[in-house]
């Protein structure tokens, strides 16, 4: 198939980019998207031209390395897909595909497609975790945990951290990835005991980090590559106001031991 | 043979372990402070590493060139990790896991690791379930079980067909943890270029920052490997796109010894290759083996005629059908070693009866489990796999069975440890897939997660502490010394010098051209004339490149082709290593294949007289032949037999 292809070029965070045009003749329906990427970088390579960069890794769907907004939606234009599980059969031949970067306040731009996500570490930073040192847990199985809440909890816990669903926030809100990990970590046993400081914590930083608010849009949702749900939200809502009334603001902070 | 120190401590193979921790010297917990550990990777092995050494107190510094720690390539594991629980109560115990490992292996594996690494297996799942791992688990709450091949037990705890993604963001967790506490930092999109070493010990490492393209020094008491594997020699392969074997790499030139590189798993389980643009192979996790059935059609007229899509699959009657893997290994079946089945399937495919327009490819079939288990069981299992097969294929497996063919997934080989997990470089370790340890001549499936973990929560925070005991009186360096400044300027001349060849053709056709002679000349067969070809090829290659790569765009800004570029240097090194120590070795066993060398049967034949030890290659200098020594293995538990797996 013949492709024009609209690329957002930019040299980095500190510069102005802009789209660039390219024209690409027989990529196969078989490839993938990131497959036809590649095609078009070794053409440029070939032109002398810099390659365009964009992140990935795995090219599996799992590692949340790759996005991409195609054509006005992050991931394109298959539900439950990464950019790189996305395949060249879901496009016509003569297509016109614009490709752009992640557009969000607290991810800003490193070069062309790529951006910086580090925003989301510092996040699970904040509370993300259970605090177990090495060496100190009791039998896997001394404590049974239903079926239910456990296939839940690897619901939300199978979040890839792309960044999707700020991406294609109007507010660029983080709710549907913080709440992934708070409920997460709130179904099980061995993470409801920290719950309502981790559900505080991590929402104070996410709120610092420029995130903006959720207006209840559920876009997040519709264009998650894992198909997280929008009850993470409600569940860390209630778990949030939980934390308000039942317990005292976390005064104490780990230290260094 | 040359004798060299392994370290293994002495007493009965049981008490090993024990008795190691209990004589390990310990470092004070003011003394911990003022020590610095570098570890570079952040997957399971780095990781679970970096935070326990972080909990004990250490001043940690974490390497990985992936934008956060969590996008390590341990992310893509799907099927599941061993532990000798025995939750089935289906006879398992810390000895059969023991045992099975060194068979799986091909009985080319050290016994003291692999016992210590069967003993510590329990706590690994004990220690993910509390940090919050969703295991799946039956109706009664407790933790679930699936078979993986090479055993004959259920000790496979699994997370649908993600359990590498949870695993990781457990370790990240315990690692965002103590980023938070301020004993680990963290350096994401950095590429390690050098490891500094100063009066023979390893001291610090040289990096490159990936965004801004600068050269950066750090300092440490002791340096750790957790790098991966060097599987992306084959250019086509499971793993993910950035897994280079360049730590290992530089490690191997500054010293420390390599062992076993030609010990190459090629997992039996994986899409097929459909195209010359193609960028990876992507992996159907082994667990389907539980379910799925492997065969061809019987009759090459149904072979032809499914080639020329006159027929389907489906309507190839029962009896047309050859399941192999049952014919040729009742008792184990479509689980036998991942060595053994893709032996198996490339003996039907040259035998022309392979599937796909290609003739490379066998179906991995699951009527027989929906007909069992109903569509929604099979779905509950595997679904995501599934899905992700639909995805690539544009076919649908619930209806017609998969094709699969052998890629290149593992590397049993890796740097040379000792039983501390020391390299032949005083404070220079190695843990996960970057080591040789543990797996022989053959891993078996879900047994990878377990030894990168046991590496990082439970072996190196005492063997390291144990080298780092006499360390305290080594005051932190700055990293203004003559070795460092050495090492940077090293780094810088290859950097231009990449840059400066300014010839035609890209840094992916050089890594393209590798992977077709590694494949066809080192693969799953190999025999001494393709591989004495190979030898000459490889460094026809790596001439051709340094003379003729082209890498466009500057180097003090993001480039990834630079990063590329230094990779595929050191995979056309490691690539005529894999080669030479494959053609040295004139025996069969577990991964490594020669034709040369097989029974009447066709299985891989072994000679222990002449090859029952580890080869470790020391480094010579540039284009020159490593040196070779031996590590003999003993085997006093064990006895050395023919693998059978019929
Ligand atoms: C598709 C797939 C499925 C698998 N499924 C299973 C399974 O079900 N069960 C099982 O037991 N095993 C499985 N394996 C194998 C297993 O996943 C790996 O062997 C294991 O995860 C390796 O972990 P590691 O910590 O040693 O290295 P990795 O996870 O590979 O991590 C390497 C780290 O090193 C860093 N790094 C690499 N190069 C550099 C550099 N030059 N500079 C700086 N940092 C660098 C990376 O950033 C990364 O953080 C699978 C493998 C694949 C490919
Ligand atoms: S590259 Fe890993 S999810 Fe797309």
């Amino acid at each position: 198939m013949n492709l024009t292809l609209k690329i957002w070029r930019q040299k980095n965070a500190g510069t102005k980019g802009k789209f660039e045009k390219y024209k690409l003749t027989d990529i196969s329906t078989e490839s993938s998207f990131l497959e036809m990427l590649d095609v078009l970088n070794e053409k440029l390579i070939n032109e002398n031209q810099e390659p365009i960069a964009f992140d990935h890794d795995c090219r599996e769907g799992i590692c949340g390395t790759c996005g991409l907004y195609i054509n006005g939606r992050p991931h394109g234009p298959e539900k439950g897909t990464t950019t790189c599980q996305l395949h060249m059969r879901k496009f016509k031949d003569g297509d016109v595909i614009t490709i752009e970067p992640w557009r969000a306040k607290a991810f800003p731009i490193v070069r062309d497609l790529i951006v910086d996500r580090s925003a989301f570490d510092l996040i699970l930073q904040a509370g993300g975790y259970t605090s177990v040192n090495t060496g100190n847990a009791p039998d896997a199985n001394s404590i049974p945990i239903p079926k239910l809440d456990s296939d839940r909890a690897f619901e939300s816990a199978a979040c890839i951290g792309c960044g999707a669903c700020v991406a294609t926030c109007k507010n660029a809100s983080a709710m549907l990835f913080v709440s992934a990990k708070v409920s997460h970590l709130a179904l099980l046993p061995q993470g409801r005991i920290e719950a309502a400081e981790r559900v505080q914590k991590m929402v104070a930083k996410m709120d610092e980090l420029g995130f903006g608010n959720c207006t209840n849009t559920y876009a997040c949702e519709m264009e998650c590559p894992k198909n997280i749900s929008v009850s993470n939200i409600a569940r860390m809502n209630r778990e949030f106001i939980k934390a308000k009334i039942f317990a005292e603001v976390p005064t104490a902070v780990e230290t260094g031991d | 043979m040359s004798l060299f120190d392994s370290k293994i401590p002495t007493g009965p193979l049981s008490e090993k372990w024990t008795k190691f921790k209990a004589d390990a010297k310990l470092v004070n917990p003011t003394n911990k402070r003022k020590l610095d550990v570098i570890v570079i990777g952040s997957g399971l092995a780095g990781a679970s590493a970096a935070a326990s050494l972080g909990e004990m107190g250490y001043n940690v510094k974490v390497f990985c060139y992936q934008d956060t720690p969590r996008r390590a390539h341990s992310i893509a594991a799907q099927g599941g990790i061993n532990a000798a629980k025995n939750y089935q109560n289906d006879g398992d115990s810390v000895y059969r896991l023991f045992y099975d490992t060194i068979k799986g292996g091909d009985y080319r594996a050290r016994e003291a690791n692999v016992y210590r690494l069967a003993e510590v297996s329990n706590n690994i799942i004990d220690q993910c379930v509390a940090q919050g791992v969703p295991f799946a688990r039956d109706y009664g709450g407790l933790l679930d079980n699936r078979s993986f091949g090479g055993a004959q037990v259920s000790r496979t705890f699994y997370a649908r067909g993600q359990t590498g993604q949870q695993l990781l963001l457990g370790a990240y967790g315990a690692l965002n943890r103590q980023i938070a506490k301020g004993t680990v930092k963290v350096y994401s999109r950095r590429n390690l270029l050098d490891i500094v070493v100063i009066d023979g010990k390893a001291r610090g490492v040289i990096i490159r920052n990936l965004i801004t393209g600068e050269i950066e020094r750090y300092f440490g008491h002791a340096v750790v490997i957790a790098s991966g594997g060097y599987g992306n020699v084959y250019y086509l392969s499971t793993y993910a796109m950035g897994a280079n074997s360049s730590p290992a790499w530089i490690a191997h030139k500054k010293g420390a010894w390599f062992g076993n590189p030609c010990y190459v798993q090629i997992h039996p389980t994986c899409i097929p290759v459909h195209g010359d643009y193609q960028s990876k192979l992507t992996l159907m996790s082994e667990s389907l083996r539980n379910d799925g059935r492997i065969w061809v059609p019987k009759k090459m007229e149904d072979v032809q005629k499914l080639r020329r899509k006159e027929i389907k699959p489906t309507q190839i009657a029962e009896e047309d059908r050859d399941y192999y893997l049952e014919r040729r290994y009742p008792a184990f079946g479509n689980l036998v070693p991942r060595d053994v089945a893709s032996r198996a399937a490339k003996e039907r495919t040259d035998s022309g009866y392979g599937v796909n327009d290609t003739g490379l490819a066998v179906y991995l079939d699951f009527a027989e489990a929906i007909g069992r288990i109903g569509k929604k069981g099979v779905a509950a299992k595997y679904g995501n796999l599934f899905q992700m097969y639909e995805k690539i294929n544009d076919e649908n497996p619930y209806e017609t069975p998969m094709m699969i063919y052998p890629a290149t997934h593992y590397t049993m080989g890796g740097l040379w440890v000792d039983y501390e997990l020391m390299t032949t470089i005083p404070g220079l370790f190695a843990a996960g897939e970057a080591n040789f340890s543990d797996h022989g001549a053959n891993r078996l499936g879900a047994s990878a997660l377990m030894q990168g973990l046991a590496d990082g929560y439970f072996v190196l925070p005492y063997t390291l502490s144990n080298y780092l005991a006499d360390e305290i009186y080594t005051p932190r360096m700055t990293t203004d010394g003559e070795e460092f400044e050495q090492a940077e300027r090293q780094v810088k001349e290859r950097i231009e010098k990449l840059m400066s060849i300014n010839g035609t053709e890209s840094v992916d056709t050089f890594h393209k051209r590798l992977g077709k002679i590694m494949w066809e000349h080192c693969g799953m067969a190999r025999n001494a004339q393709g591989l004495k070809k190979a030898l000459e090829m490889i460094p026809e290659l790596r001439k051709e490149f340094w003379q003729n790569v082209k890498i466009p765009g500057g180097s003090d800004y993001f480039n990834p082709e630079i990063e590329k570029a230094g990779y595929v240097a050191d995979f056309l090194e490691i690539g005529e290593l894999i080669v030479r120590d494959a053609l040295h070795r004139e025996e069969s066993c577990g991964g490594h294949f020669r034709e040369e060398y097989q029974t009447q049967e066709g299985e891989a034949l072994r000679n222990d007289a002449d090859f029952a030890y580890v080869a470790a290659w020391e480094y010579k200098g540039e284009n020159k032949a490593q040196e070779l020594h031996k590590e003999e293995l003993r085997y006093e538990s064990i006895e050395l037999k023919q693998r059978n797996y019929k």
